[in-house]
């Protein structure tokens, strides 16, 4: 592994081909900057898609009577919101889009280590999820089985949907594959001479082992949805009970993606804390190796939990206490690090920014659903709400309250350097308020209306559970508005806002110590070496002394 | 007079841990109780809302703590204290989390294991074959491959004698069918006298339902090509709602149904005006 010079790069890079200015975001652009923009943006559009789909929904369950929309479009729409918000906003963005953006500044290289793919994994999203969408309007019937499509129920509903449905997920399970692969050889092949594993930022490590978990368990989905479509399409019998077929063996290997899928959301999102805290707290992230070590261990038994999703289905006693032991043991190093985050705090001079109360509010988001996670890993406690509504407030809490609180840090934390201006502060903390409420509202009550009857995926319920779900239901409308101070800022401060500079928040990672924003090949220069990205406190040395220390590849 | 920080973290750290109990304990959130499983069930509940309390209660005070305390002063531009890490620290709070998750999946196996949920299948199934047998004993070739899964067989030791009533479910788009082997009724709701053990033998005719009746704390998928189990006693007359749970197609949030918990001998006198005459043709 060398580090090519910049100017021979120029030459073989075939950057001189591409557009310039704002048409690079709409051209299959090899820059990882590019590519990380359009990954967030194409993204978010899909965040207000699966918002609206929601408003559906919390319109819907507003009344006891199913009366909004059809029984059959309930079922449609749950369904797509469920696919949208983690296969086109959420996966794509903690991984495509942060992870595009910084791994290249992280290891100190100037892009990926394979463009063309990485170019070719983004494009993969917008076909497929506009293929999803029109499910709804081409093919007849959007699928309606759930985003888990357990079969025989997705063997019945309409085909055609199902199978637009299965191409879509395909699509971007493939898309997530390329990510994966790419990130695995940029983080291990292409760091800059000197700089050792245990030096990097943390976001690396998450990303190394999120990608490990893509690449490990996104086969086996595709497998597991081929293998439906032909018992749809060509009338095998895999999943299909008449024929002989076995349904449970489908959700063992669906949830043996679609656990892992849970990591694959949230360990991003801790890598990307654990980039925010330090820089506004002014101190070092604390426990740098046992962080290193949780996330290692996080993969390892994110691996082995999967069953946990099918206590009350056909599932033995001895696998069912299995899975309770292994599920129950994830919370040990995700505790690690949250008491880590804490201690990184203890003692820092805290800007509690608009970056900062999205982050902090993360985290106390995620410790509520971590808790009531245990909870449910315990067999007899789930076989009472399993299927509830306790489990859909528990996972908002974890995938909403967890990773897509952190997408706003993060997006208020990287602004500056993406467009070389800060967002609005005021509008910022207006975002937060109205977010931080309304998804507190929305889902809160929903754990009591699990504990006392309501089942999930219903658009119909027993009218003593009215009142609570028309709070959800405020809740969710507080959501919906708490968008419009975002979008204004993000679109206002592109233009108009203050200019930020090359590093406006003093950080030490790579990615600040080039211009805002940052040229095509990120440095002017060499790649800097920065072996200490948390070295706060430290007197103004920056200056590694001894450089072979800590030297691992 | 400044408090040393050893007591005050104690006392504080006690508050806590009477403040979490004293919740987990008082606020009600579950619903009425209605089988004997389901005490058993919240008794585990409370403990875990106890724990979760103190948890959360814990670490939102040290968050909102350290924003407030270590706030960044105007004008300050430096950085915050050098701590890379503290080995011991980091140990501690491995340890205590490892600690609470062990104690709380041992707790949780004595519960599971007291609502029958670790009972072999095979008892069960060979009930199933003698239909009215009532020997106990059974040998492991006894194992049909045909039950899958269920929970709450032998539930109470006490009761061996008594006879479990067995109940035949059918789920189907978008209904549950009862149907009483031993006096040959069909019903569109299902009918159990407090204190005696009913065991359904549950399956689906089409998709994937589930049975659920919250007051009683239990729930099992019911499985087309596979029979489940689901064993219960019910311990308070009344009726209760059975509700599907399992994503099943348009009508899933129709598909629900009602237990009567029945006093013994009105019952008794359910099953008589139901059971239906001797055929005479």
């Amino acid at each position: 592994m060398t580090l090519a010079n910049p100017s021979e790069l120029a030459q073989s890079h075939p950057g001189n081909l591409q557009p310039e200015g704002w048409l690079r975001y709409f051209s299959f652009s090899l820059d990882h900057k590019v590519i990380g923009i359009q990954y967030l943006v194409c993204g978010f559009i899909f965040y207000l898609i699966g918002g609206a789909l929601a408003g559906v929904i919390r319109t819907e369950l507003a009344s006891p009577m199913a009366d909004f929309v059809s029984r059959e479009t309930y079922n449609e729409v749950l369904t797509l919101h469920g696919t949208v918000m983690i296969f086109l906003w959420i996966v794509p963005v903690v991984n495509g889009g942060f992870g595009n953006y910084l791994i290249p500044f992280y290891v100190g290289a100037r892009d990926m280590a394979f463009p063309r793919l990485n170019a070719v994994a983004f494009w993969l999203i917008p076909p497929a999820g506009i293929l999803l969408i029109s499910s709804y309007f081409l093919a007849g019937a959007a699928a309606q089985s759930g985003w888990t499509a357990y079969p025989p129920l997705s063997l019945t509903t309409p085909a055609a949907g199902q199978v637009v449905w299965i191409l879509s997920v395909l699509l971007l399970g493939g898309s997530s594959i390329f990510g994966g692969i790419n990130f695995i050889a940029t983080i291990l092949k292409l760091r800059r001479p000197g700089l050792g594993l245990m030096q990097m930022p943390m976001y690396c490590w998450a990303m190394l082992g999120t990608s490990i978990l893509v690449v490990l368990s996104t086969p086996v989905l595709a497998g597991t949805l081929i293998m439906l479509s032909f018992d749809i399409i060509a009338h095998t019998g895999f999943f299909n009970p008449a024929l002989g077929g076995n349904v449970v063996v489908y959700q063992h290997l669906f949830w043996f993606y679609s656990h892992p899928a849970v990591y694959i959301m949230v360990l991003p999102a801790f890598g990307l804390v654990s980039e925010i805290l330090p820089v506004h707290a002014r101190k070092p992230l604390f426990g740098y190796v046992t962080m290193v070590y949780s996330i290692m261990a996080i993969v390892v038994l994110g691996l082995i939990v999967w069953a946990h999703h099918m206590f009350t289905s056909g599932t033995p006693p001895w696998m069912r206490l299995f899975f309770t032991i292994a599920t129950s043991f994830i919370a040990v190093p995700t505790g690690i690090k949250f008491f880590n985050w804490l201690a990184t705090l203890w003692g820092g001079k805290i800007a509690l920014n608009s970056a900062m109360l999205f982050a902090c509010a993360f985290i106390v988001n995620f410790v509520f659903g971590g808790i009531t996670g245990v909870a449910l890993a315990q067999v007899p406690f789930d076989i009472h709400v399993h299927d509830t509504y306790f489990v859909v407030g528990h996972f908002h809490y974890i995938v909403y309250g967890g990773t897509v609180f952190v997408v706003f840090a993060s997006l208020y934390h990287w602004y500056p350097k993406f467009t070389g201006r800060l967002l609005n502060e005021d509008l910022g903390r207006l975002h937060f308020l109205l977010t931080f409420i309304g998804f507190n509202l929305c889902f809160a009550p929903q754990h009591w209306l699990g504990l006392n009857g309501m089942p999930r995926r219903v658009a119909e319920y027993d009218p003593s559970f009215t009142t609570l779900n028309q709070v959800s239901s405020v809740g969710a409308l507080l959501m919906a508005i708490s968008t419009i101070p975002l979008l204004i800022n993000v679109v206002l401060t592109a233009f108009k806002g203050d200019i930020a500079g090359d590093n406006p928040w003093n950080a030490l990672t790579p990615e600040w110590l080039t211009s805002s924003p940052p040229p095509v090949e990120n440095w002017l220069g060499e790649a800097p070496l920065v072996t200490e990205p948390y070295g706060y406190g430290h007197t103004p040395d920056k200056e590694p002394s001894n450089p072979s220390v800590n030297q691992v590849a | 007079m400044k408090l040393p920080a050893v007591l005050v973290l104690s006392i504080s750290t006690a508050a806590l841990l009477l403040l979490g109990l004293w919740v987990g304990y008082n606020v009600n959130v579950l619903p009425i109780a209605a089988s004997s499983n389901a005490p058993t069930y919240d008794a585990l509940f409370k403990a875990l809302f106890s724990i979760g309390t103190v948890l959360f209660l814990g670490i939102l005070i040290l968050l909102v703590y350290s924003l407030v305390a270590f706030r960044r002063r105007p004008g300050d531009v430096g950085d915050g204290l050098a701590i890379e890490g503290n080995l011991p620290l980091e140990i501690v709070w491995t340890a205590i989390p490892a600690v609470v998750v062990l104690f709380v999946g041992l707790y949780s196996y004595d519960i599971y294991e007291r609502m029958g949920g670790m009972a072999p299948m095979h008892d069960h199934s060979t009930m199933l074959a003698m239909a009215s047998e009532s020997s106990a004993t059974s040998s492991s070739a006894a194992i049909p491959a045909k039950v899958w899964a269920g929970i709450g067989v032998g539930v109470d030791a006490s009761n061996v004698e008594t006879a479990a009533l067995p109940v035949d479910v059918t789920a189907m788009q978008f209904a549950f069918i009862f149907h009483y082997p031993n006096a040959d009724i069909t019903s569109g709701e299902l009918h159990v006298p407090v204190g005696q053990p009913v065991e359904l033998h549950m399956e689906a005719r089409d998709v994937i339902h589930a049975f659920w009746v919250p007051q009683f704390r239990l729930k099992q998928d019911v499985i087309p090509g596979q029979p489940t189990v689901l064993s219960f006693t019910a311990t308070r007359a009344g009726t209760y709602p059975i509700v599907c749970a399992e994503l099943c197609g348009p009508y899933h949030g129709g598909m629900r149904s009602n237990v009567v918990v029945h006093e013994p001998e009105a019952y008794q006198s359910w099953l008589a005006q139901n059971t239906p005459a001797p055929t005479t043709t």
